[in-house]
């Protein structure tokens, strides 16, 4: 065994130990400390796609002296590599994006606190991608889920403890189904391990016993995990949360969090339940009409709301939807048009999280967009930023975006039940995504007629019950040209690239997507 | 047909019913709902409404836009809470919510019913599996309570991964509750409040109320001496670090209500909680990653499993129980002190 082979365990483990460390640093270590962590995970990660794609096969990691249906084991390939790297840069991103604004939304003594909770979601993030184990998968979901609660709500401001709390109840009744599904999977298979696991429910659907609890099971894991990451009727725990959260964690709990919980869904798809038999039961069918249903209602929502981070937060609820969209059409072409769209999505969204910001704190910090007006003069940077980021939500050619609805598009006319319904939900959703995003954009870019009178003419219209608090530590004077640092600027940048990267490179993205899911069989 | 009680509104059954059509909150008469951006002195305490008439909410009641920040129904247009269709809608809402409730039980049990019979020889789970751990554990493991040679040896990693969860649900406490001294100056809010906190708790304190005093007195030490006694065999009988630990835990929290803060920082401060949590988890961090990386790559861990039975045995079993003990006793003695003054 080489040593590349052992990397996945180790970047693991470096996440939770400096996670654990950080308990007796003060914040600025801790900030280091992490941000290092999460570099050197990145690397490895990128060493152990480099390993993968040169033996073009994937292995399993024993943890510990004992094989394979007695101990822990973790699992790697193709998909997997691809997925901690892309993740690790987000996150990596995203943290020093949005870092003076977790200096100032974060009281100094609980700095550290913040960065364990960044370091634990980073290795309970990893853990859900390297995962061979089902129970594995629920301890590091939980870990998961508190770290998440605990980036939400260590901004104590406006609604942002009452947002934790709803994102912990709708968080909890996700990880609750998913651990019923387990135990009742472990009561028909007897095995925790994906692989026994997976050819135990071969061999019962091969002798067709047990046919009402498989069905149950498929039904309770799907909803848990779609529960968790916000598919359409389960999405109210969404907008307070990303919308009231530090920049940093929303773009880590909309970019990466919802897609890791997806990662593992797909992943129990193939290696546990068989994807014949989840096709067979209706159940992608089911996840279909609920991605359609989002993809519509969540571009609608946005397109009534004002605030602006609540847009991009309901935004993402379109999004999700095309995501089970596309497992639901049920066909290995539409899988990999959801997991190229997962990655898409997670590097926009964050773009625009961390942009956004950007404008925000050189427009005074309002929260209804039309304070927005001109800021992309005032910031360029960040304005570019965000209407890269918009673009490509809408679809625009050369960006993520295209790559990903012409990736639907086609893998929707390989399956001829659903050609229709997918290709016009597509198009209005088009359509819906670009009135408010454009018309975000053209906000940004128009410059305002009567200067600071229209401004407060339109916060006193229409008072929002949060704006106050928001106001009182808002510093930046709205007008005034604001430097935005270096940290910045670099985390725009490099969204920006990595958009551009996934739009025009997308060939050996989606080829190394292909082989990873031929992997997963 | 039975008499109507003259103090009919104050009845069980009425609060009941109340509280059933969502009319008053049990836990809103405690709460402080502060409207951000008011000023820290506006606060105003939501009342529990009682009705005067079945249906009309009383005028004037304290809630003058107080609820705008929870999310109860009826926060900021009382009038428009008032019609018909919105009580209608509430109701079918409540209906809807059982119903789904009812539903769920009914497909969860009628699976049940499909399910293997508990017990029977032949049910999946009876497999090679726990064929191997029950033939097997001792001699592999070296531990004679199978369940702790699974969790710490067969699937540590799981364990690992429990005992962080436990870790940042204590970050998460500490986020919450925990109340910060501003470095910069001492007169600051949240300095004040921090000071007034201990003052509150301090106040009654020392207790020295006797009946506890004595009967801590002779607790205590049997509660921990008990609990390390789970801890230190877990690897030998029932028990282990999670239940030791617990056991650790209240052994601490009862010595701490009978004789106060005093007496207990002279051996547990927050300094305290954070390097026996600290170096606990580290070690068990260390020493398992030295045995998933001999495992994985099949190298001899030369860590001795001893004689089964004796309480140096089972190799690292015996020190990872030590460490979870310790790490969910400091958990469980920290939520405590958190939750009463916000700091240790």
């Amino acid at each position: 065994m080489s040593l590349v082979q052992n990397f996945p365990f180790f970047s693991i483990i470096i996440a939770m130990f400096s996670g654990i460390l950080s308990s007796v640093l003060d914040g600025k270590k801790a900030r280091n400390l992490s941000v290092a962590a999460i570099l050197v995970t990145t690397g490895l990660s990128v060493a152990v796609l480099g390993f993968c794609l040169d033996t073009g096969e994937s292995y399993t990691y024993m943890m510990g002296h004992f094989p394979a249906p007695w101990g822990n084991e973790i699992r790697a390939g193709v998909l997997e590599g691809l997925t901690a790297v892309l993740f690790g840069l987000v996150m990596f991103f995203s943290v020093i994006g949005g870092m003076s604004h977790t200096a100032a939304d974060v009281k100094e003594s609980k700095q550290n606190l913040f960065y364990i909770m960044i370091d634990l979601m980073l290795s309970s993030l990893l853990a859900l991608i390297y995962t061979n184990d089902l129970f594995t998968a629920y301890v590091f979901v939980e870990i998961n889920t508190i770290a998440g609660c605990g980036l939400i709500m260590i901004r104590q401001v406006g609604r942002s403890l009452s947002s934790a709390i709803r994102y912990m109840i709708m968080s909890q009744l996700g990880s609750g189904l998913f651990l019923i599904g387990l135990s009742l999977l472990y009561d028909v298979t007897g095995h925790l391990l994906m692989s026994p696991a997976g050819e135990a429910v071969r061999a019962i659907e091969a002798a067709g016993s047990y046919e009402v609890p498989m069905l149950v099971i498929m039904a309770v894991i799907s909803v848990g995990l779609a529960i968790k990451s916000g598919l359409y009727p389960f999405h109210y725990w969404i907008p307070d949360t990303y919308g009231y959260a530090t920049p940093t964690a929303s773009a880590i709990l909309s970019g990466l969090v919802s897609k890791g919980y997806i990662f593992l869904l797909i992943k129990i798809f193939y290696r546990v339940l068989g994807r014949e038999n989840v096709i067979a039961s209706q159940m992608v069918n089911v996840l279909f009409v609920f991605g359609l249903a989002g993809m519509m209602m969540g571009s609608v929502h946005a397109i009534l709301e004002k605030d602006t981070r609540r847009m991009i937060a309901y935004s993402s609820v379109a999004q999700i939807g095309y995501i089970y969209m596309g497992i639901g059409l049920g066909t290995q072409a539409g899988m990999v048009a959801a997991v190229f769209h997962m990655f898409t999505h997670s590097a926009t969204k964050a773009l625009l999280f961390i942009s956004a910001v950007g404008l925000y704190e050189v427009s005074g910090d309002k929260k209804d967009f039309r304070s927005l007006q001109g800021a992309g003069y005032r910031n360029p940077l960040a304005g570019i930023g965000f209407a890269v980021g918009s673009l490509s939500m809408v679809g625009f050619p050369m960006l993520a975006g295209f790559i990903s609805k012409l990736l639907f598009a086609t893998s929707a006319l390989q399956s001829p039940h659903k050609m229709l319904p997918t290709v016009i939900a597509l198009a209005v959703s088009t359509i819906l995504n670009a009135v408010y995003f454009l018309r975000l954009m053209i906000t940004l870019y128009s410059i305002p007629e009567s200067g600071e009178k229209k401004h407060d003419a339109g916060s006193t219209n229409e008072p929002h019950p949060y704006s106050g608090a928001e106001k009182e530590e808002a510093a930046g004077q709205p007008g005034a040209p604001v430097k935005s640092c270096r940290r910045f600027k670099l985390a725009v940048a490099s969204f920006i690239l990595l958009n551009l990267v996934l739009g025009l490179y997308s060939q050996p993205i989606v080829a190394a997507i292909g082989n990873g899911l031929a992997m997963f069989d | 047909m039975s008499r109507q009680r003259d103090d009919y509104e104050k009845s069980w059954w009425k609060r009941f019913k109340g509280w059933v059509d969502g009319e008053w909150d049990p836990l809103a008469s405690g709460m402080e709902i502060r409207v951000p951006g008011s000023k820290p002195e506006e606060r105003v305490t939501a009342a529990p409404k009682y009705l005067t008439e079945a249906g009309t909410p009383e005028e004037g009641s304290p809630a003058k836009g107080a609820a705008v920040g929870s999310e109860s129904p009826k926060d900021p247009h009382p009038s428009l809470y008032d019609g018909r269709g919105i009580r209608y809608f509430r109701r079918f809402y409540q209906i809807m919510s059982v119903l789904l409730c009812l539903s769920i039980i009914f497909v969860l049990l009628w699976t049940v019913s499909y399910l293997p019979v508990f017990g029977n020889a032949g049910n999946p789970d009876n497999n090679e599996v726990s064929a191997r751990y029950i033939e097997r554990g001792l001699q592999e493991t070296g531990a004679v309570n199978i369940v702790t040679g699974m969790i710490l040896d067969y699937r540590a990693f799981d364990t690992f991964g429990e005992s962080c969860v436990l870790f940042i649900a204590s970050c998460c406490v500490l986020v919450l509750l925990r109340i910060d001294v501003e470095v910069k100056d001492g007169q600051s809010e949240s300095g004040l409040k921090k000071r007034l906190a201990e003052a509150n708790d301090r106040i009654y304190e020392p207790k020295n109320d006797i009946i506890l005093q004595k009967c801590a007195g002779v607790l205590v030490p049997l509660i921990l001496v008990f609990g390390i006694y789970i801890v230190l065999n877990g690897h030998l009988s029932p028990g282990g670090g999670f239940s030791g630990g617990a056991v650790l835990g209240s052994g601490l929290i009862l010595y701490l209500n009978a004789f106060g803060f005093g007496k207990t920082e002279r051996f547990f401060t927050e300094k305290v909680y954070r390097r026996v949590t600290l170096s606990a988890l580290t070690f068990y961090c260390l020493a398992k990653s030295y045995s998933f990386f001999t495992g994985a790559n099949h190298l001899e861990s030369g860590i001795p499993l001893g004689t089964p039975g004796a309480i140096l045995s089972s190799g690292l079993i015996l020190p990872l129980n030590i460490c979870v003990g310790l790490v969910v006793a400091c958990t469980m003695y920290a939520f405590y002190t958190l939750f009463r003054k916000g700091g240790m």
